[in-house]
């Protein structure tokens, strides 16, 4: 993976761009000193780390469009960061580039029941929203498994989905409006606490541009109603193809479950060594969990037992108590720990049809012995959304190479199958080099085209998403 | 012009020399065409239907009760309940799935299940320089590059012509059923609906129809439909007598037919359910219809009112749906938002040839 060189007109002028940020604002707003901003080198995707030029961390709108102001008047480029749990390299720096965090701005501005809405500052974390409609019987639905420390602002960044969203929908789907900054420091509000915003839906576009159309400060959000109760069930199969084909025939019966998560042997080896919840040894296993009252979710899980019947189960494992609710989540959630202890490891999420499922999985197998390393699958299988973990040895030579090139062998079979590179985690720096294989020239110029609109000076986050050499002429402009 | 393949399309955009005035089923335009009629019927049929994981593809020029129809023949449909709006605009004709998504067209599910753009997973779509556009899929989780599927749906064709797009649907309830609360003011309707938009009970519509009630829809398994209407009718009983109605308001309320046989312009206004019942008053209109628990506010006014004058500011935006007057159709935006339009425009249609209002 390569990042642009530094533009060395902007080192040299670096005392006076720190200057400049230091008048417009408050002294523990911006940090230069390198033994501080290394905590900003780098997000979720650690193999690749910068220093930036300098972090800035504003406590309003009004602080944030200075900082705009001042590095568009330099053309000094810029990262909006959230909480830096980016899985795909979206907030990492370069080194002329100035850190914009919105951690700082967490603030809750209004919360209104009646209307079915809460306003945030960007920086406030995914979980902590939850949190604060919750004892009034409300919650926030799109729910990151990294709900405890991402933000709001990274949420929107990357359109980040959830084990939930089989149901209700992603970021995208949840998001009223926002407060944008510009580049150039404007101030502008898109949509708002109403379903319908009118004219072009510029928010659409805002939500998974990944930090590259402008910088959120705030948002209004739709909050739901908590369901009565939830229950999950778990069930093991013989293979991979009989567990898709209950997936499917789940869906075709009429039932949506919030969630229907799907994993493989070698998944349910490592967690059970790890966590030890009792997974049955199977093949391939589903946790499906449904809501509503406990007499609704009894009649929909005697129509899931009916239907999963069918296919044969080996193990069938209803959750009569909450504490066994708890031990069938176990296992998933701690998934991705099991896969720790295991090695390093990368996670990827292409999305696929639900129905190449059993073809998918079969197709990595093959793919993972000729490279000689160890995946497991675990992933959101209503919705097709694979997240293949490769295990490696980030202090073997070449070892992380070719975990990355079996990922990017991995993420072709996904296109080829009628998916794509990412269903949640965005694309970063870590599938930028590979957009060409989704995309046209043309399809990709459109979307370029939204930025040059946006950011006509390229100066936010440009680095990523688009692979360098399509975007190289309007960077260097 | 009615081209029978999108190659043939970019060929017609490509070659234009002037306006194109673009045409699905010709059921859902505000005011006036400009330029040659360009016609997307012939690009019609379903590419991929695959109901064990709840996706079509369809190209734009399908008529929309075939889409309908074949989704019916599997217990699948469309989730965001796309109105109808041939007998509030006096039009005849048959609605074509792109017109649904070009005027991002959704009904009363709307509260429950989102609008059509977040129905909508992919799309193909013609600009104005005659190239081909591909953004988004055919799976409902995708994140890869920009959201243009968003950008394009509601768009009302000034960024392009769509030739194919792609959904995720939802299985079809096994029954549903409707209550009805008698006499409420507006301002109680609101409340009432509130309140049960705000319960665990998933209602899938709430709407206040001024003189015959206002009603709640549930949907689902029919033991569950039960508890929940029961649940409700608990929840609900301080505003009134809660019945189980006995029509199905739902059409009429979605295709907005209250309004179809009366003289009057038409507007309709998105804001905060809480400012719906003042907004209604302060226009002094006519008629009034309170969708998405009042969110949405259909009004009748006298020909020729400048309701956005009469209004003032306020949260949300007024549409002009029927008129014969010169008054703008769409809400004036903000300077700089309206120069993020301009921009777009300027960039996918550089000469112009799309020239609708947005
Ligand atoms: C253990 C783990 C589990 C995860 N599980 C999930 C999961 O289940 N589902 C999922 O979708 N993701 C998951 N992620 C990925 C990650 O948490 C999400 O992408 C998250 O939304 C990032 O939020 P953040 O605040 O950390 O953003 P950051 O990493 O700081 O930034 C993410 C992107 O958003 C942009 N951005 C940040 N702030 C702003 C702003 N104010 N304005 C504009 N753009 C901005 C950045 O430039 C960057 O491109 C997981 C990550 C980890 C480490």
């Amino acid at each position: 993976m390569d990042m642009p060189l530094p533009d060395p007109s902007v080192l040299s002028r670096r005392a006076r761009i720190w200057d400049r940020l230091a008048a417009a604002l408050p002294a523990d707003a911006l940090i230069t000193d390198p033994t501080e901003t290394r905590a900003y080198e780098c997000d979720a995707l650690t193999a690749y780390r910068c220093l930036p030029l300098a972090v800035t961390l504003p406590r309003s709108t009004e602080e944030a469009a200075a900082i705009l102001r001042i590095c568009s008047e330099e053309g000094v480029k810029v990262i909006p960061r959230g909480a830096g749990t980016s899985l795909a390299g979206g907030s990492l720096p370069t080194a002329d580039a100035v850190i914009l965090g919105v951690a700082r701005m967490n603030a809750v501005l209004e919360t209104d029941y009646d209307n079915r809405f809460i306003r945030v500052q960007s920086g406030r974390t995914n979980l902590s929203v939850t949190g604060a409609v919750e004892a009034d019987g409300f919650f926030y639905a799109p729910d990151p498994s990294s709900q405890l420390a991402c933000a709001i602002a990274g949420n929107i960044g990357m359109n980040s989905g959830g084990a939930h969203c089989l149901k209700y929908g992603v970021t995208t789907n949840n998001l009223l409006g926002v407060t944008l900054v510009t580049m150039a420091g404007e101030v502008l509000t898109i949509g708002g606490p109403y379903l319908d915003a009118g004219g072009l839906d510029l928010l659409g576009v805002i939500c998974g541009s990944e930090g590259q159309l402008g910088v959120v400060t705030e948002a209004w959000l739709r909050i739901l109603p908590k369901p009565e109760g939830a229950r999950p069930v778990l069930m093991g199969f013989a293979s991979n193809e009989v567990a898709g084909a209950c997936v499917s025939d789940i869906i075709k019966g009429g039932l949506l479950p919030v969630a229907i998560e799907f994993m493989d042997r070698p998944c349910i080896v490592a967690t059970e060594a790890f966590a030890h919840a009792g997974y049955p040894d199977c093949e391939a296993l589903l946790i499906v969990e449904v809501e509503g009252s406990p007499a609704e979710i009894d009649d929909q899980l005697a129509r899931i037992k009916t239907i999963a019947t069918r296919h044969n189960p080996v193990a069938y494992r209803e959750a009569a108590t909450e504490d066994e609710a708890k031990r069938i989540w176990l296992g998933r959630k701690s998934a991705f720990g099991a896969m720790g202890q295991m090695g390093d490891y990368i996670c990827l999420d292409g999305t696929i049809p639900v129905s190449e499922l059993a073809h998918v999985l079969r197709r990595i197998g093959e793919l993972t012995a000729s490279y000689g390393l160890r995946v497991a699958n675990v992933f959101h299988a209503g919705d097709g959304n694979m997240h293949p973990l490769i295990i490696f040895d980030a202090n073997k030579a070449g070892d992380l190479e070719l975990a990355e090139a079996l990922g990017a062998d991995i993420l072709r079979l996904c296109v080829e199958v009628g998916g794509c590179l990412t269903g949640e985690h965005g694309v970063g720096v870590e599938k930028r080099d590979l957009m060409h294989v989704q995309f046209s020239a043309a399809d990709m110029e459109a979307q370029l085209r939204v930025k040059d609109v946006f950011d006509p000076a390229w100066l936010l986050n440009p680095a990523k998403v688009f692979p360098l050499d399509v975007t190289a002429s309007r960077r260097a402009a | 012009m009615r081209p029978a393949t999108e190659a043939e399309l970019a060929g017609i955009i490509e070659g234009a020399e002037g306006p194109l005035a673009i045409t699905g089923g010709g059921t859902r335009r505000l005011g006036t065409a400009r330029g040659a009629r360009l016609e997307t019927g012939g690009l019609s049929g379903i590419s991929l239907y695959e109901p064990g994981a709840l996706t079509l593809v369809v190209k734009a020029g399908t008529p929309l009760a075939e889409v309908e129809a074949t989704l019916d023949a599997e217990g699948q449909r469309l989730p965001f309940e796309a109105p109808d709006l041939r007998g509030l605009l006096g039009r005849t004709g048959q609605s074509t799935i792109g017109g649904v998504v070009a005027t991002n067209a959704s009904g009363p599910r709307r509260v429950q299940a989102g609008a059509c753009r977040d129905s909508l997973i992919g799309v193909r779509f013609v600009d104005g320089t005659g190239t081909v556009i591909r953004n988004g899929g055919r799976v409902m989780k995708n994140v890869t590059g920009y959201d243009l599927v968003k950008l394009v749906a509601g768009s009302r064709g000034a960024l392009g012509v769509l030739t194919e797009v792609a959904f995720k649907l939802l299985p079809k309830p096994e029954t549903r059923t409707s209550l009805r609360i008698d006499g409420l003011s507006d301002a109680a309707a609101v409340a009432a609906m509130a309140s049960a938009l705000t319960s665990p009970f998933d209602v899938t519509g709430a709407a206040h129809w001024p003189g015959r009630g206002t009603f709640l829809r549930i949907e689902g398994f029919a033991a569950s439909v039960a508890y929940r209407r029961a649940e409700l009718q608990r929840r609900l009983a301080g505003f009134g007598a809660v019945d189980v109605a006995v029509d199905d308001p739902w059409p009429a309320i979605r295709d907005v037919a209250p309004f179809h046989d009366a003289a009057g312009d038409v507007w309709r206004l998105s804001t905060v359910p809480s400012e719906a019942a003042a907004l209604a008053a302060r226009a002094g209109a006519d008629q009034v219809l309170y969708d998405w628990g009042g969110g949405l506010v259909w009004l009748r006014l006298a020909e020729g009112t400048d309701l956005r004058a009469r209004l003032g500011p306020f949260q949300g935006h007024a549409t002009l749906v029927r008129s014969a007057s010169a008054l703008q159709r769409f809400q004036p935006e903000p300077a700089p938002i309206a120069a993020l339009t301009k921009g777009l425009r300027a960039k996918f249609d550089p000469r112009g040839l799309f020239s609708v209002e947005i």
